[in-house]
């Protein structure tokens, strides 16, 4: 793991990584024992935003980084989820001609795998799962959509995430769910956690 | 243990252009893709608190531009930081007096208080003896306006109870601050994390001259006009955690200053971020106030 350390202002420092697989196992490591005075630990594609506060100082932080045994492999939370889907997004059809597929392959494709959440991130509750099929890599929409609405399943890059709450979204929609993946009356308020693991199953 | 006393509430009755409930925010929720949120300047609101002997984290107003008024029920001492307003209580008899800045001030049963525009600075911040005991969401009483988390925005007949009075008793009556600057802000940054995504004169030039604070400036940030800054090479981000104080530049060269609401994650490099006592400070920045960036080498220990 060769990890590059850049200071983030006075209490926090910027953990850039070469791969999610990197971010992801660095995270678990520093969640499952986290060293004091770190207070918030962001997690993303090749990041790791580590924040922290006094008396905790920078140079404290970039060693229990570095001095981290990520495990690989072996994750924090081992929870495995089934969302139940019904394939019938507005972007279903694009996403087959980008991809080469048909839809029915592309469904099979987005069931046939089993998707991990690497990180949240954009809204309270939006998973980023990865593990997908590599063959459902599509680009982000040209024009996002002012509104996507709550449990719409969509792709993005090697992404793939369910809408928590309506909101504005540049995401390819394959589908949407009935499954609540934010309840802020839930503890904990999210489903998809970083870890968690999930398979899509095609809602009859 | 404190007496309960029940029944004691803030009765809003106008809110001026933004009023929300905030204290300093979540913390340890951002892996959730949640933020910190909390007072803009929390410095201001940690004084508040600090005057009436509440814990340093009780929730409070924090007043956009003045127009609030609110009507006690029951006896409170209350306390007003930040941006000062020409701030008056009217009692239940309907004689009107002066209420001072960052000091403690009683607001007896049925009183209203009422604070005008602030002429300098743009956050005020209104601190209860006891505590705004709005519910918590997810651990704290902050409104996050980007998330859509946390208190409702209080409207015209909003009754936000007051939690028991502490303990402890105000050890000072007033504390002295200085006073918001309305000239040009001078406002210490780190560089990086992604300063080396620009060219070498970037830094410099973020330095050179003012940016003017335009009207497209909220909780979540300050988006800022004055020198472009020209990126070094091409090509897209991976999203990465912000902070706030950051000063992120999208392809347009113009930085947005992320403030409490900012995004958990962004996708533009981050070329510089404020020192962390700058962050209140810029938050008391008016539209069309200019500020000038000058470095800070580094984090210095304190």
């Amino acid at each position: 793991m060769t990890a590059r350390l850049h200071r983030c202002g006075d209490h926090a420092v910027l953990v850039e990584l070469d791969r999610l697989e990197e971010v992801v196992a660095l995270y678990d490591a520093l969640a499952a024992d986290t060293p004091p005075g770190i207070v918030d630990l962001v997690p993303a594609a090749r990041t790791l935003l580590v924040r922290f506060e006094p008396p905790t100082r920078h140079a404290e932080v970039e060693s229990a980084v570095l001095a981290a045994r990520p495990a690989g492999g072996r994750r924090v939370t081992t929870e495995e989820v089934v969302i139940p889907v019904v394939y019938d997004g507005d972007d279903l059809a694009d996403v087959a001609r980008l991809t080469g597929l048909t839809e029915r392959e592309v469904v099979a494709a987005h069931t046939g795998t089993v998707w991990t959440v690497a990180f949240c991130g954009f809204a309270p509750g939006f998973g980023y799962l990865v593990g997908g099929d590599p063959r459902l890599a599509v680009p982000r929409r040209t024009e996002s959509r002012v509104r996507v609405p709550t449990g719409a399943v969509a792709l993005a890059g090697e992404f793939s995430g369910v809408y928590p709450r309506e909101s504005p979204g540049g995401w390819q929609l394959i589908g949407r769910t009935e499954t609540v993946v934010w309840d802020i009356a839930a503890d904990p308020p999210a489903l998809l956690r970083p870890g968690v693991r999930v398979r899509f199953a095609e809602a009859s | 243990m404190s007496v309960p006393e029940a029944g004691r509430a803030l009765l809003v009755l106008a809110t001026g252009p933004l009023t929300t409930v905030q204290d300093l925010g979540r913390r340890s929720h951002s892996h959730l893709g949640v933020g910190r949120s909390g007072a803009a300047d929390r410095g201001a609101l940690r004084l508040a608190n600090r005057l009436l002997a509440n814990p340093e984290g009780a929730a409070g107003l924090e007043i956009t531009l003045g127009g609030l008024l609110v009507r006690a029920s029951g006896d409170l001492l209350v306390a007003l930081t930040g941006a000062p307003c020409p701030a008056t209580v009217t009692d239940a008899r309907g004689r009107v007096r002066g209420v001072g800045h960052a000091s403690v001030e009683r607001l007896p049963d049925g009183a209203t208080l009422r604070l005008g525009v602030p002429p300098r600075g743009l956050r005020t911040y209104l601190a209860v003896r006891g505590g705004l005991d709005v519910p918590k969401v997810l651990g704290s009483r902050a409104t996050d306006l980007l998330s859509g988390l946390g208190p409702e925005r209080p409207a015209p007949g909003a009754l936000l109870p007051v939690g028991p009075p502490p303990v402890e008793f105000p050890a000072v009556d007033l504390a002295p601050v200085p006073e918001p600057e309305s000239g040009d802000l001078v406002l210490a940054a780190v560089p990086g994390p992604r300063h080396d995504w620009f060219r070498p004169e970037a830094l410099a030039a973020l330095c050179a001259e003012p940016y003017e604070v335009t009207p497209q400036s909220d909780r979540i940030g300050m988006r800022l006009r004055g020198p472009r800054l020209e990126r070094a090479r091409g090509g897209e981000l991976p999203s990465e955690g912000m902070v706030p104080g950051a000063l992120q530049v999208p392809p347009s060269g113009q930085p947005t200053l992320f403030l409490a609401d900012h995004p958990v994650t962004g996708g533009y490099p981050v070329i510089a971020v404020l020192r962390d006592d700058e962050i209140g400070r810029a938050a008391q920045a008016r539209p069309g106030q200019r500020i000038r960036f000058r470095l800070a080498r580094r984090a210095t220990m304190r």
